[in-house]
Parts: structure tokens; sequence; C-alpha cells
């Protein structure tokens, strides 16, 4: 059952004198109930954007966000209400998350004490079982934020955007904050959180390791665009787009077998989103690039938006 | 450029039992308690750890950058058989830049932001080329901008911080920290800021011209990636203190102390079961002003016993260059 | 110009995770400026002031001499200066007498004390809510309000204050009353308050604006928002908890501007009259008598710079409690 769907979803921020950056320029995907969808991609590739965008922290310019059937992508702020309790984000900055001069009782509360919503048993005791369930002292309910570490701090970012028992979360770069060993934590938290409560996630990081390790399906953005969407097989074992093999490609790690092999390396830097390239996006850093790609802009049809896409040409 | 750790002959860098502290209000910070290294001209050590493991703060003692009034420095560090600890600051100074430089985590706050990029090459050139002449150090600037992979280096020296992007910076940086040919490059999370398509770039640049200008590369990260990409030989430190010391092959692939193992196995990859939990390490980095008695590691680990949580270990020799601060090395792997 | 060494200097790396059983970030604060030499003695010196302030009665009481109470038959008849030296210091006048009036310093001080500091408090509570409440809708509203504010902002920076306040006093006084009338204190007290928290806001306005903004796009607030969090539980909820340090610096400080601020007024003659006690009003007298009887100057000199100078300490010890990162 589809959750959430996005359809031409466009967000462009107007800079003064200088025209539009076009962050988010006319995107798809679903994601059903349950189900975790991975956005990746560098800097300025729109994927922060579009998550700001599907919890309504942000205005679409265009497009449609249908949750449940039901179209919220321009939803006044008492509609948005009932909207934001199945709709929740975790944060990248476990430090600038959470308010310093609340207790962490309060801060995980928050939304209760917004929506004016009270639990069976009283909000302290729900707060509690909140700390619990992410792995914390239900005791710390009166401590500050500045008394705990990095990694706990995530976890009340995290028992915050589950008060409200949502069916969908958007999490922005949740562990890319953290040092690597608390980030194996935090992933593993995630993880059963969305198998035990039967979370759906969009998962937005430019961590290619970690998304593998908790989404089924991803989406590779570049330049505001999906250049290439599919299941997590596919895009890590099958990689048509040669931005998505790049990425890959380009990933140091320490237990990669022989490195000569099928190493690629891109020239340059991602072009600025004020004045993106003509046709496909990709072209001025891609080595398959010939002129069609400076004319049209390839679709996304069967998952990949490139007009020579590997597996095709042998 | 790998090998062995051979005996070292000559290393240019030299550092000898660190210690810094910090006293603050909460008491004192032993950030670093007891470090030594060495590296030789054309190798690269690789410093890894997390944050708090005295790393950067590290780096910041061999470029003398501790404000005397808050850091006590002790020990001994050699810069090319020179001593830098208790040494003057004009005379350190005069050392950084032209026989050390480095790199920083982010160029956009070690650039100026008002004055175009070719002129601050120029500048550091000539702070210490003082006969140098204006034109000597504009082609010097355009050359070094070149070198580092810069398009069209003569329009871009004319053109401010502002205008180029993260990765134009970061090589911008590197050209400014390379120009007076240093021996010694210090690379704190070089990075770490940038994206992966660039990193690659950019790591790639180091490799190459390390070649070219022979110099000696402390490369500071908490990315093991990063680190077997780059780096001969692998210092890991925790809670301010060595835990392992050897060649990358050695660190890497044949660890024997528990936290560099464990560290190994929390890194999710792109290779080997996706559907597997991940393999953490329980808690978190220890305080620098209470740290746990004997091994820092101790409450995270789970081979400690009870000589572990009385006594620190000594960093121990148990493979020809290959150290480890552990009383019961290899029990992990 | 040495742009390749300015390399900045570190400072600590931040403590990790110490075991200290929930201590709000103010209750650390406090903490820390319990520890300040300097903040202890100026607040103390501080409470003691506020205290003679608010008690000034008492010490009247105490005392046996009233701040209007006249001692002619002290001064010496042909010149009007004290009998007796140092102004006339003796066992049942501590600070000497006021040569011409005859009246006794060391009460019309107390008393003095008691109108510069309610002016100065009233004008500074009365700027600080005008600054906050401007500078939270600015800031956080942004778009057409902010706008409008800041150039309320700009515009009453623009105003010459002493100009204005020269100005003002005179026309408002005769436009209640009369040419002849006697103008009672508390008017006069009224009007210097409002002309001071109409000049004064724009310091708060701004400081408030510029941290609101700030706070505004951090993730907590949009955590908030995230949530349906509205107008009000986002401004006093989530932001005004993190206003109040700079705000409790700002009104510190701002408190012996307003003092200095009052006395200023009073000795150009366009703020408190004679025969109030002030500060001002005392020292202008002083000037005409500065010849024969420098003792005269010298007591509510020293102690409006040792009120002055203490919150001035107070307001830095403050700031650095409330925030240990900044200079120092």
């Amino acid at each position: 059952m589809t959750l959430l769907r996005v359809e031409g979803l466009t967000k462009h921020f107007p800079v003064r004198g200088r025209g539009l950056v076009r962050a988010v320029d006319g995107i798809d995907f679903a994601v059903a109930a349950g189900e975790t969808l991975g956005l990746v991609g560098e800097s300025g590739c729109g994927k922060t954007t579009t998550g700001r965008m599907l919890v309504r922290l942000l205005e679409p310019t265009g497009g449609r966000i249908v949750f449940e059937g039901r179209d919220i992508s321009h939803l006044g702020r008492r509609d948005l209400r009932l909207l934001r309790q199945d709709l929740q984000i975790i944060f990248q900055d476990p430090y600038a998350s959470l308010n310093p001069r609340h207790t962490v009782g309060r801060i995980v509360a928050m939304p209760l004490e917004v929506n004016g919503i009270r639990p069976p048993g009283g909000v302290k005791q729900r707060v509690r079982e909140l700390l619990e369930l992410v792995g914390l002292n239900p005791e710390h309910y009166n401590r500050y934020p500045h008394e705990f570490s990095g990694g706990q701090r995530q976890r009340i970012g995290i028992a915050r955007a589950l008060a409200l028992r949502p069916k969908l979360i958007v999490a922005d770069e949740p562990v890319s904050a953290l040092d690597v060993s608390i980030q194996a934590q935090v992933v593993n938290l995630l993880r059963g959180l969305q198998r035990d409560l039967g979370l759906a996630f969009v998962f937005i990081a430019h961590d290619l390791a970690v998304v593998r390790h908790f989404c089924q399906r991803v989406a590779v953005m570049y330049l505001g665009r999906i250049v290439e969407i599919g299941d997590r097989e596919q895009i890590y074992e099958r990689p048509r787009h040669p931005y998505t093999r790049a990425l890959l490609s380009a990933v140091p790690e320490v237990t990669a077998p022989a490195r000569a092999n099928g190493r690629i390396r891109l020239a340059g830097d991602v072009p600025t989103p004020l004045d993106p390239p003509s046709g496909c996006r990709f072209r001025t850093r891609c080595w398959k690039a010939r002129d069609v790609c400076a004319t049209t802009e390839p679709a996304l049809t069967n998952g990949v938006a490139c007009h020579f896409p590997e597996g095709d040409d042998g | 450029m790998r090998g062995a750790v051979g005996p070292a002959a000559d290393p240019y860098l030299q550092v000898r039992d660190l210690r810094v502290r910090f006293a603050t209000e909460d008491g004192v910070v032993r950030a670093v308690d007891g470090v030594s290294f060495a590296v030789e001209r054309g190798r690269t050590l690789g410093i890894v750890g997390e944050s708090g493991s005295g790393k950067s703060v590290t780096s910041l003692a061999v470029l003398g950058l501790h404000d005397p009034k808050r850091a006590t420095v002790t020990g001994e560090i050699l810069v090319g058989g020179r001593d830098v600890v208790g040494r003057p600051d004009e005379e350190v100074r005069r050392l950084r830049g032209r026989d050390m430089a480095m790199i920083f985590q982010d160029p956009l706050s070690a650039l100026h932001p008002y004055y175009p990029v070719g002129r601050q090459i120029a500048e550091a050139y000539r702070v210490h080329h003082p006969r140098a002449g204006r034109a000597e150090a504009r082609g010097r600037t355009v050359q070094m901008l070149d070198r580092v992979g810069i398009p069209q280096p003569e329009r871009r020296a004319r053109q401010y911080p502002h205008e180029f992007s993260g990765g134009m910076r970061q090589r911008a940086m590197i050209a400014m920290a390379l120009v007076n040919d240093p021996d010694l490059l210090i690379a704190d999370e070089p990075t770490t800021a940038l994206d992966v398509t660039v990193q690659a770039q950019i790591l790639d640049l180091l490799e190459d011209l390390q070649k070219e200008f022979d110099s000696a590369i402390v490369l500071i990260t908490h990315d093991l990636g990063v680190v077997s990409q780059v780096a001969d030989d692998v210092l890991v430190m925790y809670g301010g203190r060595a835990v392992e010391h050897g060649s990358a092959e050695q660190v890497l692939r044949r660890p024997r102390h528990p936290y560099t193992s464990g560290l190994l196995a929390c890194v999710p990859t792109l290779h080997g079961d996706a559907d597997a939990d991940l393999v953490p390490i329980p808690g978190s980095p220890p305080s620098l002003i209470h740290l746990p008695a004997g091994c820092a590691f101790h409450p995270r680990c789970r081979y400690a016993d009870d000589r572990s949580r009385a006594e620190v270990p000594e960093l121990r020799s148990v493979a020809e260059g290959h150290l480890v601060a552990c009383h019961r090395p290899g029990v992990a792997s | 110009m040495s742009l390749s060494t300015e390399i900045p200097t570190v400072a600590p790396p931040p403590p990790t995770e110490v075991d200290v059983a929930g201590r709000s970030p103010g209750q650390l604060a406090w903490a820390r400026l319990r520890r300040d030499r300097v903040a202890v003695i100026s607040g103390g010196l501080l409470v003691f002031f506020l205290i003679l302030a608010v008690a000034a009665p008492l010490v009247e009481l105490l005392y046996g001499i009233g701040p209007y109470d006249q001692f002619q038959e002290k001064l010496r008849r042909s010149d009007g200066l004290p009998l007796g030296y140092a102004g006339g210091i003796s066992r049942e006048h501590w600070f000497g007498l006021e040569p011409g009036s005859g009246r006794d310093i060391f009460i019309r001080l107390v008393y003095g004390i008691r109108t510069s500091l309610f002016i100065a408090v009233m004008a500074a509570l009365l700027t600080s809510l005008i600054g906050i409440t401007l500078g939270i809708l600015a800031g956080y509203l942004g778009g057409w309000v902010d706008s409008v504010i800041s150039w309320l902002t700009d515009f009453a920076l623009a105003l010459p204050f002493l100009i204005f306040a020269l100005a003002v006093m005179p026309t408002v006084e005769l436009r209640f009353y009369g040419p002849r009338d006697e103008v009672p204190t508390w008017f006069r007290v009224a009007v210097l308050i409002a002309i001071f928290a109409a000049f004064g806001w724009t310091g708060m306005a701004r400081l408030v604006r510029g941290q609101v903004i700030s706070l505004r796009e951090r993730e907590f607030v949009e955590a908030a928002r995230a949530s349906g969090a509205g107008l009000g539980h986002m401004l006093f909820r989530q932001l005004l908890p993190n206003l109040w340090a700079p705000i409790l610096v700002s009104f510190s400080l701002a408190v012996p501007a307003y003092v200095t601020g009052e006395a200023a007024l009073s000795f150009l003659n366009i703020g408190i009259r004679d025969p109030t006690p002030d500060f001002g009003v005392m020292i202008f007298r002083s000037i005409d008598w500065l010849q024969g009887d420098p003792a005269y100057v010298f007591f509510p000199g020293v102690t409006i710079f040792a009120l002055v100078l203490a919150f001035n300490l107070f307001g830095d010890a403050l700031r650095d409690a409330l925030d240990p990162k900044s200079s120092r």
C-alpha cells in the first residue's frame, strides 16, 4: 500500500538579482507503508530540501505530495496539525536540534504538548516509555541536553519524533554528525524501530554505505533530479547510471577489493543549481556524454534517467 | 609508496612522549597523554580517532599552535631535528609555512574572505621569501594553482574564496600549503567537508603531490576508508593515548587492539551482508577529565579483565613495527 | 598583513559527558557567577545599594534626620558654608551639610540613590519590554513586520537624544501645568522614564532580533514547527528561554547607563529639580560651591561612581558566567 507519493515535486528559491536556485526540479517517487527509501546524493542535489518539503517545513513551488491518498502539498496550518502526527522528522545535528534550555522530558513531550494530546497514563509515563524505547535511562527525564553525548542526544531527537506515533519519519542525515563507533548504534536502533513499529522511512544521507544498511529502496539524486531509483540490490550491485557508478566507486573503503578494479574518477565539481547544464545535468562530468545529452533531458524510465545506461551498451 | 615500516633512519618529524593538558573550569583535560611517533620524508602517517581522542590536539601541538596560556605542552617534537616544544613563538612561526604547513578541514574559514585567493598564496610565499618580487610570487602562485588542478589558474588567482566551489577551495588551500615546498604537511580532516566524488579527487591529488614533493604527511581523520587509501603507517588514538601503531597493512588488516577491531567492524560497508545488524562498540568515548582507570577503553571492551581495569597498558611490540597497547593483544581478532 | 600565518589558536576541546545530576544551564551559570570574585563583590555592593534605596525611610528613622531638614544654624552666616571641617562632617552629619541650604548630605544621598535607581530600573524595564517584544516579532516574523520595526529602530536612533530631551521636557510640562504652577516630582519622573524608554529600546530590539534570527534557523525550532507548534509556543516556549541570557546582560548594563543619563539630565536642569534629592541635582549645586566646599561634590560623585562601576562590573561578570565561551 502506497503511503506517500511524490509527483513532479519542485522547489525553486529566488536569489536576489541572480535568478532561481532550482534546488529540487521535478521529482517523483513513492514510499509504501513500512518501507525505507534512501535519498542519496552530494551536497546541492536537493535531498535535504526534499525532506523538508515532505514534512512541510518548506512550501513546494510545484508538484504534489500525496500522503495516504490526500494531497498535502498546500494544506493550511490547521489541517497540517493532524498530518504532522503521522509525519515526523529527525535532524542531523544532535546539538542544534534540542532546545538547550529544556529538560529531556520537556523536549520529548513537546509534540504531545503542542498538539494537546494527553496519553493514557500521563505525559510523563509516555515520555519514560519513549526514552526506554530509544535505549536511554528513563530516569534522565529531568536532565538537560548538555549533559548527554552526541549519540545520546540523537536518541532524544528520535524519541521526540516517535512521540506522536508517526507512520513515516524523514531522517535527514541522522548519523553523519556522530562518531564512527556511535553511528552503528544509532543505525541499529533505527533499524530495530523500523522493524518493530512498522515505520516507513525516507532516509536522507550522503553516506552510501550507511544507506545500504538501512534502506530497501534507494533514489540517487543529482542537481535537483532523481537520476536512478531502484531496489537496494539493483543500485549497489548493478548500478546503471554513470553517476551512481562513479559515486559508488569514489567511496574509500578499508575492505574494498583490489583497488584498480573499475575505479572511476569524476572531473570537476557539481555545477551550480542556479544554472544547471542543458539536457542531462550530469553530462558535464560524464565520460559517456554525447551530443544528444546536451540537447535532450533523459526521462526516468525503468528507474534510470540516462540516454546510455549501463547494461544497454554491452 | 607503500612498504613495511623499516628502521626509521632519519625521520623528518619525531614526536616523543607528547603530553598536552588544558586547564578548564571542570578540571584538567589531558587531551594528549604520552604519544610518540615518527614520520619520514615521502611517507604518510594516518592518525585515526574519534572526537576527543586527541588527534587534532596532537597536530596543533606539532605546529606550535596551542595558546601557552591555556595549554601545557611537554615532551619532544623534532621537526627536521629542531625541537618545537618550548621554542619562542617567533621561531616556530618561521618554521610554520616554510618547513611545515597545514591543510584544514574547512578551507572557507582558513582563507581570508576579502582578499583574492592568488594574493593570499603569493603573500604566503613572500613571507618566507622576502627577496622575491611581486612577479616572481605571482608566477609561483599560478604555477601552484595549476599544479593542484585548478583550471585557468591565472583567472582563478584573481577571484575571491567565495567564488570557488568546495573542492576548488580545498585545492587552493593545498596550493597555499605547498607554495613554500614544506618538508612536512599536516592535513587535519582535509576531505571531511567534501563530497565523496570530490574527496576521491583530493586524495588522489595528495598522493600525487607527495611523490613529487617528497614531503612527510600527517593525515588526521576519523575515516578509516580514507586512511586505508593514502596512509603508509597508521596510529590509532583513544582517550588521548596511542592504542595501536604500525603499517597500514598491519593495523587495518591484522588489528590487534580490540578498539581498532571494533572500529573496523562497526563501519557499514558496500560489501557483505546488508541485512545483518552492524556490530557497534557499546557506550561512548570517555571524558578526558575523568579518564577510566587502567586501559581507557576497558568500559567499552568486551574482553576487559581485572588487569585492564587497574593498569594502563604500555605500547608493546607484537610484530616487527607493530605496537599495541593492550593487556590481551589480538584477543578480538 | 601576514595572511599565511593567520591561523586561529584553538580552544580546549569541550569536556565530554561529565556526570552531573540534572543541572540546568541557568544553575551552571549561577555556580560560575558565585566562583567569580568580581561578580560577588560587585553583586554585594549592588545588593547593598538596593537595600539602601528600598529602606531609605527606615534609614531616615534610624539616622534621625530627614532629607528636607535644614540646619541653617550650622552654617556660617556670611557665606553659607558649613561650620567645621570637610563640609561639616560630625557625629550627627556623617557626610556633612549642604552649603547654602544646610541639609544633611548623607540622608539626601540615600534618597538620591532611591530616586536614581527607581528611574533607572523603571526605564530599563520599560525599554526591555518594548525592545524584546519588537525584537522577537521582527526576528521571528521577518518580512514587512521586520522592515517596519527596523525602520522604526533606525528612526529612533537618528533622533538626537539630548536635543529632544531638552526640547520635550519643558514643552510637556507646559502642556499639563501652567507656567507658574509647581510641577509635581512624580510627573517629572514619569516624563524622564518615558523619554528614556522612547530612545532606549532600540539596542534591546536589535540584540533580540539578531538572536532570534540565528535561533530561528536552529533545528529545535524546526522540530517544533514540524510538530505543529503555533506562534505562541514558538515565541514563549522555544525562543524566549534561550534569550534570557543576553537580555539579562543587556538589562544589567542598561541600568547604570540610565543612572548616569538621569544625573546628566538633572544636572542640565531638565530632570529632577531641587529640593528633590538626586545625584544630578546635588552635583549641579556643588559646582557653585566648589571653591569653598570641595567636600560637597565628593560624596555624591563617589557614590554615583561606585554605583555605576558595580553595575558595569556585575554585568560583565554576568555575561562571562552565562556564556563562558565568550571573550576572556
